[in-house]
């Protein structure tokens, strides 16, 4: 089960973590719905977007500017966190979104966590792989946990000042 | 005052309710101590060696009377009866338990102030010129874009999880008093030649372990663009300063890896498509929050005042005052007054809750209702009138709060140290104690005139002994004992430098004896009217070193202390501890 457009959904994916004994050449990738590593992408482009539908997930020190051309070839791009303290992957999301123009679905995997999820959405995410051993119902309640937010990201292109008539000051209200 | 509208007031009630569910699960086990710790942090709550410690944000140092009076029922319910205030012009409280800390942030939400992002590896709170809007070299009143970047980096989504910290300080002065070049993003306003208004940015500054002097990344930044400008070194920060060392995290080793230039290069190439766009600050929001800040009702006064000069023949300890803890204010017949938390026997920083309730009745007399925290851990009456001085000396020196030693050897900074915190390797606070009474003689204290002396129980440098005059540290050796380091030659403000540690390290007993020496060597060679700082500068540190080196330093030994254990004369036991 996965978090996605604030609901939970059935999930058909499956994401591809090479372990040591295999490279991003040799790897057999299954057929069906995969996410495979960005390395992976890279080594076996030519037979991989032969595919009908494939995903690419980012590791934290990996750059979306590596990509290039092939963002809109994806019908997901997923961005691991490996701890949920490792924050790279918030400008990573941000510039596939923002400087890449990526418009498929972005999902979080990972060390993906509740208390996380509001500053995921805001950075681009709509679809998140919490930690298998959270209970779903419980992280998706971090998408709301505030109803306001002051500065622009990718979800809101408006920063507060933009966007609403906000006070100023009344002379009364000074001291206490 | 800045003072919350409903958007601003809704986002920490949100946050008071978030952080009470994130404890409730903690409490429950629902989450772990590792995953709860990231979210206490960013919540300003750390655990110490007693207790857990609460530091609460006061945006660049201003507070209401009101909110003053809060840190005094705060103190009393929920704490020993006292608060210490911060270098970086918060407050801390550090006897608190963890199933009240909600209920704190709900009482503190109840008068407009929070303790967001007062830790954790996110943008702090924004530090700035506690003399800001009433110094006579002011050219930019900085508050109005201080609490604009404090808004922008509230719950920055992008950037709550940096490698390490992130400091800013924003300074509108000819002269820089908020130590713009010892953080990581330094910010000077300033006018163009054309009389735009704009910012100086300097990156990459910072104390801790590896004390670097901020970078220029860039001369002039146009005020529309700052916030964009901050956001852009903050995404490069981001995808690349480094996090698989603690200690290499900072901005400035990654500005150091790169070099400003290359650094510079890739900030404005993220910047580029950003800085045009809806992100930009507007002038309407320029002027909203600059309303915030207008010139409170001043009265039409001039500055003389011959009862005043009457009264400084007179009493010696007031026109002592007056020559260090007043200072002039841009409009006539007005001043400002710093109240010393630096009384010789005191805890630096520290005021007790009746002290807050004094100090927020003074505000309320004599000052507007406003008072500001310095980063020397003193506090400020920004708006007093000349003629009200007698007055208010009188009424606090009731309190102690009127110790003529603002700039002086006794005004130290000092961080918690090795008896609150777990990172210090020795104790600070009774250091300093030791030191003040050591050099309590106000009439030595003024012969020696202006000097800095900051204490740090450890490299992380709470203490900002790299910036002091004189630096004292606390290092770990061998034997566990306490030793301390002691640098010479740090100074702030426009000709910031980090200090040089002399030679080998002292014990606690010795430091005081050392510090004499060096004052000493001053007394020597100094030309008239040259300050401490300036003599290290023109003869250099050699003739100090020799001097401090040059025979033993016979001082007896305290028995052995244990250096957690805080001095009982100070604070009630039992103690608390979170960690047993």
């Amino acid at each position: 089960m996965i978090i996605k457009n604030r609901a939970i959904v059935e999930d058909d994916w499956t994401v591809l973590r090479l372990n040591e004994q295999e490279s991003a050449e040799n790897v057999t990738v299954a057929a069906g719905k995969v996410i495979v590593p960005l390395k992976v992408w890279l080594a076996q482009r030519d037979a991989l977007q032969q595919r009908a539908e494939i995903g690419v997930w980012f590791a934290s020190d990996e750059r979306p500017e590596d990509l290039k051309g092939d963002v809109q070839k994806f019908s997901v791009i997923a961005v691991d966190f490996p701890k949920f303290s490792d924050g790279r992957g918030y400008s990573t999301a941000y510039n596939l979104r923002a400087r890449l123009g990526y418009t498929g679905e972005l999902r979080a995997i990972g060390d993906v966590l509740r208390d996380q999820l509001f500053y995921m959405q805001r950075v681009g995410f709509d679809t998140f792989a919490p930690r298998p051993d959270r209970k779903i119902e419980d992280v998706l309640k971090g998408l709301t946990d505030f109803s306001e937010v002051y500065q622009t990201s990718f979800d809101q292109k408006l920063p507060l000042f933009r966007r609403v008539q906000r006070k100023g000051n009344s002379p009364a209200g000074l001291g206490q | 005052m800045y003072r919350y509208d409903e958007y601003d007031q809704q986002i920490v009630d949100e946050r008071v309710r978030q952080y009470r569910d994130q404890v409730r699960r903690r409490l429950s086990g629902e989450l772990t101590e590792e995953e709860f710790l990231p979210l206490r942090l960013q919540n300003g709550l750390y655990m110490q060696i007693h207790a857990y410690m609460l530091r609460i944000a006061v945006p660049y140092g201003f507070i209401s009377s009101g909110q003053m009076r809060m840190f005094a029922h705060i103190a009393r319910k929920y704490d020993r009866g006292y608060g210490h205030f911060t270098t970086r012009q918060n407050i801390q409280f550090n006897w608190l338990k963890l199933e009240d800390t909600p209920d704190i942030l709900a009482d503190l939400a109840s008068v407009e102030m929070h303790a967001i992002q007062t830790s954790g590896n996110c943008v702090r709170n924004i530090t700035s010129d506690e003399y800001a809007g009433v110094a006579q070299d002011e050219v930019v009143d900085p508050r109005p874009y201080a609490e604009i970047l404090r808004q922008w980096s509230t719950f920055h989504p992008e950037f709550a999880y940096l490698p390490r910290k992130f400091k800013i300080a924003i300074s509108g002065g000819k002269e820089d008093r908020a130590a713009i070049y010892a953080h990581d993003i330094g910010l000077s306003v300033t006018k163009s030649a054309q009389g735009e208004i704009g910012f100086r940015v300097l990156v990459g500054g910072g104390l801790g372990r590896t004390p670097v002097i901020g970078n220029e990344i860039c001369e002039f930044v146009p005020w529309q663009h700052i916030l964009t400008y901050v956001e852009s070194i903050l995404r490069i920060y981001n995808q690349y300063g480094r996090r698989d060392n603690k200690y290499k995290a900072r901005i400035k080793i990654l500005v150091k890896a790169l070099g400003i230039d290359e650094f510079k290069r890739q900030v404005e190439a993220d910047w580029a498509d950003l800085k045009d766009g809806s992100g930009a600050l507007t002038a309407e929001e320029v002027s909203r929050v600059a309303g915030f800040f207008s010139d409170p009702a001043y009265e039409t006064l001039t500055d003389h005042d011959s009862q005043l000069n009457e009264f400084k023949a007179d009493s010696r300890s007031f026109s002592n005052w007056v020559l260090r803890n007043v200072k002039p204010h841009r409009v006539p017949g007005y001043v400002i007054v710093v109240l010393s938390l630096k009384k010789p026997g005191s805890v630096p920083g520290d005021a007790t809750a009746e002290q807050m309730e004094t100090i927020a009745d003074l505000a309320d007399r004599y000052s507007f209702g406003e008072v500001r925290i310095t980063h020397k851990q003193n506090l400020v009456l920004a708006d007093v009138r000349q003629k009200d001085l007698i007055r208010l000396w009188q009424d606090a020196t009731a309190y102690e709060l009127t110790s003529p030693n603002i700039g002086l050897l006794t005004d130290m900074i000092s961080c918690p140290g090795a008896e609150f915190c777990t990172l210090a390797n020795a104790r600070s606070i009774p250091l300093a104690k030791l030191i003040a009474e050591r050099f309590e003689d106000m009439d030595f204290q003024h012969d020696i005139g202006e000097i800095a002396v900051n204490i740090s129980g450890c490299v992380n440098a709470c203490g900002q002994h790299h910036i002091g005059n004189i630096g004292i540290t606390g290092v770990e050796k061998k034997d566990h004992d306490e030793w301390y380091q002691v640098s010479l030659g740090g100074a702030e403000g426009n000709n910031s430098s980090i200090g040089k540690i002399i030679g080998p390290s002292f014990t606690f007993n010795q430091v005081p004896e050392v510090i004499d020496r060096l004052l000493q060597v001053y007394l020597r060679e100094r030309l008239e009217a040259e300050s401490f700082i300036e003599t290290v500068r023109r003869i250099g540190h050699t003739p100090f070193k020799e001097y401090v080196y040059a025979t033993d330093l016979d001082v007896p030994e305290e028995e052995t202390v244990d250096k957690h254990v805080v001095m009982p004369a100070q604070y009630s036991v039992p103690f608390y501890s979170p960690r047993f």
